[in-house]
């Protein structure tokens, strides 16, 4: 029964003009297209100079600032009311003044205050050139110290720990296969049920023998092979363009990124036992995709969030496989150090489908 | 071959999913081939075959993977029962590797009821199969149903055309959700239980308000070209029992005939005359046949 059953569908999924395009595609862009876009590394700052002095010790300065991998443009003002004009018209993103009595103050070590405006419009932005224009400042001083008298200073060697490199990459390509099984194995089957509601066809199958679960269930299988495709296909696009492997091994990624299915697809059905109509699936898949993707630590970190919506966060299915994949590419995780997630994870699945089942009685 | 006739929104197609479990009624109980709607539908799953009216098979599936797929769940033989569907499906047979979207409306028909019928079933639900259908097809359909129903299975058919309730072996009219009534068509006809006239002229919608407002005249209706008008028969049901007592003595037949023939003059005189006296002019009233759709109007205008 559940031969024939997997073989109708394997045919309408092959025949389907739009489906097997988007398998094979949407991994491909997201791989390829994504890991650069979806990037919150601050990059090609800009910076607005008024230097009133014009001094060697300010002369000093501008270049370091400018001969920094931080700041890809320098412009000079003539006042701060100019070099606001810069910001305004979006050439620059930062204002440093520097004040009249500049080399003399440095010269005889007098405290001395140095004026920074940064454009807060874009706040990560902002904060991002602040914090790199003082570091430089810092240094300046600094330097210009230890050139008259040796003074015992401290220096921070930081080493990021698990991404060395800092590589915005690694940290975005586990959460965009989060992204892609939500859609692919979480969304596709719950749709092509509705499908089949909507077109009357469910009904021609609820009147024969075939079983509610064989029904449902060869779709899920469908699905689930689906998704070994484009788990497979996301793995070598990573590994062969930027050579990102689960440090894990590929055994314990195939295995949780399958409880991750069972979540999802679950939660699919959930959604396609209340909708009528594929409209009205979308809809609700689309209201839930957004609040899910937004809220589970794939774009913006869950730690800086306000506590309720951690609280919130909590509830998120999306949020510890997020967290999984992170571990088992980044850190190379093994199963005794995700038991925490693991075991949520399978609760969600239980509790999906223990409803997607319970609804399904309901509507029947 | 048992018709349900019955307006739109009668609740036929809901009898039909209840009938064939699809639907969980709220309250009551029904039973098909002796076997609980509720209980038992698992059993009745495997012994019915289902058409609902709306085309519902795979239309990205061809024609020939269609019937093999609803054979194979069904676990039934294609050869074994092709003589079933073999008068039907030969029309669309040439079409087998065409996707089922890109048939005609009547072919798509066809193949659905090949599709219900390929497991053999022993009752076959068909929810307005007609409508929709060109008149051609539609007679086509209906003799393809008269042969099956000579390989003994039964049909439960739905329709709100009146014309193809004469061909069903029984009917039930069916409004609001009950049965108003259930014979056989012909049984169905001799049974209306008033006088039927067909009243024709000029200014037809003038003559319905008119005619309406006589009081012996029980229900007036547009009927095509003329008002079909009933007048009760009180009078006459009296004498109905000595109706059947002279005509067993047979002599009387004649007697009676032309008595009832007289009853219908007068009510006939009367009716004119009401109608001259509110001002019509030209206008014939004659006595006809009730057809279904006439039994049917006055049964749904009784409840």
């Amino acid at each position: 029964m559940l031969r024939y059953l997997l073989e109708k569908e394997f045919k309408q999924f092959v025949r389907n003009k739009f489906l097997p395009k988007l398998v094979l595609f949407y991994p491909l862009l997201m791989m390829v297209l994504m890991p650069w876009a979806a990037n919150l590394e601050v990059k090609n700052l800009r910076i607005s100079i008024v230097d009133k002095e014009h001094s060697a010790a300010s002369n000093a300065l501008i270049n370091k600032i400018s001969g920094s991998s931080y700041f890809s443009n320098t412009l000079y003002a003539q006042s701060y009311l100019d070099a606001m004009s810069h910001i305004e018209s979006q050439k620059s993103d930062i204002i440093l003044e520097l004040p009249l009595d500049f080399e003399k103050n440095l010269v005889n070590r007098v405290d001395q205050e140095i004026f920074i405006a940064a454009n807060a419009v874009d706040g990560v932005r902002g904060s991002m050139a602040g914090t790199y224009l003082t570091s430089i400042v810092k240094e300046f001083s600094q330097e210009y110290m230890d050139t008259g008298l040796k003074a015992p200073g401290i220096e921070i060697i930081s080493l990021s720990k698990y991404n060395p490199a800092m590589d915005y990459k690694l940290f975005m390509v586990p959460a965009l296969i989060v992204l892609l099984l939500t859609i692919v194995v979480g969304f596709l089957p719950a749709l092509n049920i509705v499908a089949e509601k909507e077109s009357g066809t469910i009904e021609q199958i609820n009147v024969t023998p075939v079983g509610k679960y064989t029904f449902i269930g060869a779709k899920l299988i469908l699905y689930w092979a689906v998704g070994f495709v484009v788990l497979t296909t996301t793995l070598l696009l990573s590994k062969y363009f930027y050579g990102i492997e689960p440090l894990s091994g590929y055994a314990r990624f195939y295995l949780l990124s399958y409880l991750f299915m069972v979540v999802v697809s679950g939660l699919g059905l959930v959604i396609s036992n209340y909708s009528a109509t594929m409209q009205q699936a979308m809809f609700v898949m689309f209201f839930f995709a957004l609040i899910m993707i937004l809220m589970s630590g794939l774009f913006t970190p869950v730690a800086s969030m306000p506590v309720w919506s951690q609280t919130i966060t909590a509830a998120n299915p999306l949020k510890y496989f997020t967290d999984v994949m992170r571990m088992l590419f980044i850190k190379g995780s093994n199963l005794g150090q995700l038991v925490k997630e693991i075991t949520i994870l399978a609760g969600f699945a239980i509790f999906f489908n223990f409803w997607a089942v319970l609804s399904y009685h309901k509507s029947s | 071959m048992f018709g349900i006739i019955g307006p739109d929104g009668a609740g036929k197609t809901t009898l039909f999913r209840i009938l064939t479990s699809l639907l969980i009624p709220d309250s009551g109980e029904a039973t098909v081939l002796g076997l609980d709607v509720v209980k038992e539908f698992k059993k009745i799953r495997e012994r019915i075959g289902y058409m609902p009216g709306k085309f519902s098979l795979y239309g990205d599936l061809t024609v020939d993977e269609n019937l093999s797929f609803f054979a194979s769940i069904f676990k039934a033989n294609i050869k074994e029962n092709y003589h079933l569907i073999e008068d039907i499906f030969k029309d669309i047979a040439p079409f087998g590797k065409r996707k089922a979207r890109d048939l005609s409306g009547g072919m798509k028909q066809k193949l659905a009821l090949s599709c219900a019928l390929i497991h053999k079933p022993d009752i076959l639900f068909l929810d307005e199969p007609t409508t929709g259908v060109d008149p051609v097809s539609r007679r086509e359909f209906w003799q393809m149903l008269e042969r099956l129903k000579k390989q003994g299975i039964t049909i439960v058919v739905s329709t709100s055309y009146m014309d193809e309730a004469l061909l069903c072996s029984r009917i039930a009219l069916f409004k609001e959700g009950s049965i108003l009534s259930y014979n056989t068509p012909k049984e169905m006809v001799s049974s209306f239980e008033n006088t039927l006239l067909a009243v024709s002229g000029e200014n037809m919608p003038e003559l319905l308000k008119m005619l309406r407002k006589i009081s012996i005249v029980k229900s007036a209706y547009s009927f095509g070209a003329q008002h079909h008008i009933t007048v009760e028969r009180e009078e006459n049901k009296g004498e109905s029992d000595k109706v059947e007592n002279r005509e067993n003595v047979g002599n009387g037949n004649n007697i009676e005939k032309t008595n009832r023939e007289i009853k219908l003059q007068a009510v006939i005189a009367n009716v004119t005359q009401q109608l001259q006296q509110m001002g019509a002019s030209s206008f014939t009233i004659k006595e006809i046949e009730p057809t279904i759709e006439d039994c049917y109007l006055e049964l749904s205008s009784v409840k």
